[in-house]
């Protein structure tokens, strides 16, 4: 619950699936965050619960909600208590694993998918109250952000003028940045710029900024 | 934008109107959405707290680790045999806050009001209650504005969430919530709304958060009934003219600095309280929670 700007769909809200806003809404957005950001293409998934999902994950349905959110339901969706049903219809193997993920919040999740050729990738996310996430990093790199917010992960060579003119080409999309954070390697390395936004940022923006010279790669994920 | 009751008070005597129609402004306001939009998304709201409040009064549901289900019928059942302590209008109310829980824990559809622990308590509070005054859809959209506001104070002021704050900020401030609806719906002024709140909350003060296993379930359905009654008589104290000493603003903060004295055992760890219970350690083996 933030301090600033509760609005009354947060005091009343979410319209969910019991029994827990922080065990089965946001385990279900962790889910649905890890589908969005990794791809839909995958037929084996990997869970490792850390923490009070890793103690109270069967009781609370965490698993269930976990599974829904890679399936790509939302957080009110009556499907999810049948998800692990659904997920095998979709031939999709699905596995638990409790593990110590570190020095991270009690209820945190790393979500991996496996593809066909077995190749994998993954999100570290936690589920943070009320039905609230932060994904904290993709494929053992560490980022922040809540998917509230429409959100691109921009890597680029750390150089003089890259975020200007990064954000130079999303104001010319008439987008609004609500929070942009960096970081680097070390100097002159590559970086990493989380941006969130307040629109959707169309596919002909995503690819002016992949043409700005320095940039490697960018990530659009739409609002979780 | 308003940040204690004090402000919604202010406010409601500037344009001479009800604490939900300062919510709705500022709502409108804050998300840019017209009055219409914002009360179309209210009666979605409204609509599933109408089912959840519904469909255990006639199913037996179960929740998904079995530990709980099934009170809700009871109650209704009993209730409709005539003999009871409380009446009807109790009952019926303690009927339908078992109800939303016990299909929370069954993993079905619920509002979290605020929270999802305690989803019972404002859903069988506005519609037990509108019940009596035939209350038509426009009023019990009004009234869940009206407990909205209560909440966003307690969220601005204190805490909504029982791992921060124990059992008194889930169903204390859902109880606080309701109060104030049931007061504005009958008629009361927006003083004896938050005198309502202000009683209801302080009645929970202290009210420890210790679930057996770290689910959902017990004490937690029970406390729903317990909530809206709560919410009811203290309702009904307020529109009799019963003022509340301590005021309003005062009792959340209070709220707030109980929570924080708490130790972490008894704020939803299920280290201590009821879920330190010898049954509570039994039933947590049985079914694996350990």
């Amino acid at each position: 619950m933030y301090m600033k700007g509760i609005g009354v769909f947060d005091v009343m809200g979410p319209i969910m699936i019991g029994p827990s806003s922080s065990h089965t809404a946001g385990a279900e957005r962790l889910g649905r965050a890890a589908r969005s950001i990794l791809g839909e293409e995958f037929n084996k998934v990997n869970f490792y619960l850390h923490g009070s999902f890793a103690k109270t994950y069967k009781g609370h349905g965490t698993d269930r909600a976990l599974v829904a959110g890679i399936l790509g339901m939302e957080t009110y969706d009556e499907r999810i208590k049948y998800s692990f049903d659904i997920a095998k219809e979709n031939k999709i193997e699905v596995n638990f694993i409790e593990e110590d993920l570190g020095e991270v919040h009690p209820n945190t999740v790393k979500i991996e998918f496996v593809k066909d050729d077995e190749s994998k990738s993954f999100i570290i996310g936690s589920s943070i109250g009320g039905g609230s996430i932060a994904v904290i990093n993709i494929d053992g790199e560490d980022v922040y952000f809540t998917g509230e917010y429409p959100t691109l992960i921009i890597k680029y060579k750390d150089k003089k003028g890259m975020i200007s003119k990064i954000s130079l080409a999303i104001a010319l999309g008439d987008i609004n940045i609500a929070t942009l954070k960096v970081d680097r390697e070390s100097k002159g390395e590559m970086a990493t710029a989380v941006i969130e936004t307040d629109h959707k940022v169309p596919e002909n923006i995503i690819d002016e900024i992949s043409k700005i010279e320095g940039v490697s790669s960018v990530k659009f994920i739409d609002a979780i | 934008m308003y940040k204690s009751a004090l402000d919604i008070i202010d406010l409601t005597e500037k344009y001479g109107c009800r604490i939900c129609d300062v919510v709705l402004m500022n709502e409108c306001k804050t998300s840019e959405k017209s009055k219409d939009e914002v009360r179309q998304r209210v009666k979605d709201v409204l609509n599933v707290m109408r089912e959840s409040a519904k469909s255990g009064l006639n199913d037996s549901i179960k929740s998904v680790s079995g530990i709980i289900g099934g009170n809700a019928k009871k109650v209704e059942e009993y209730r409709k045999k005539g003999r009871t302590v409380c009446g009807d209008v109790v009952n019926k109310a303690v009927a339908r806050a078992l109800s939303s829980s016990e299909v929370n824990a069954a993993m079905g559809k619920i509002v979290a009001c605020p929270t999802a622990g305690s989803c019972g308590i404002v859903p069988a509070a506005i519609i037990t209650s509108g019940e009596i005054i035939n209350a038509d859809e426009e009023l019990l959209i009004d009234a869940l504005l009206t407990a909205s506001g209560i909440g966003q104070i307690i969220a601005k002021n204190a805490t909504l969430s029982g791992a921060e704050g124990g059992c008194q900020a889930e169903c204390g401030s859902a109880s606080a919530m309701a109060a104030a609806a049931i007061v504005e719906m009958f008629g009361g002024t927006p003083k004896m709304a938050f005198n309502a709140s202000a009683i209801a909350l302080k009645n929970i003060l202290g009210l420890v958060c210790d679930p057996v296993a770290g689910l959902v379930e017990v004490p937690c359905s029970k406390r729903n009934a317990m909530g809206v009654v709560n919410a009811m008589s203290s309702a009904d104290m307020a529109l009799s003219g019963v003022e509340s000493v301590i005021p309003f603003d005062e009792v959340v903060t209070a709220m707030y600095k109980v929570g924080k004295m708490l130790p972490s055992e008894l704020r939803e760890t299920a280290l201590g309280g009821l879920a330190a219970t010898p049954t509570a350690i039994k039933i947590s083996k049985e079914i694996g929670m350990e």
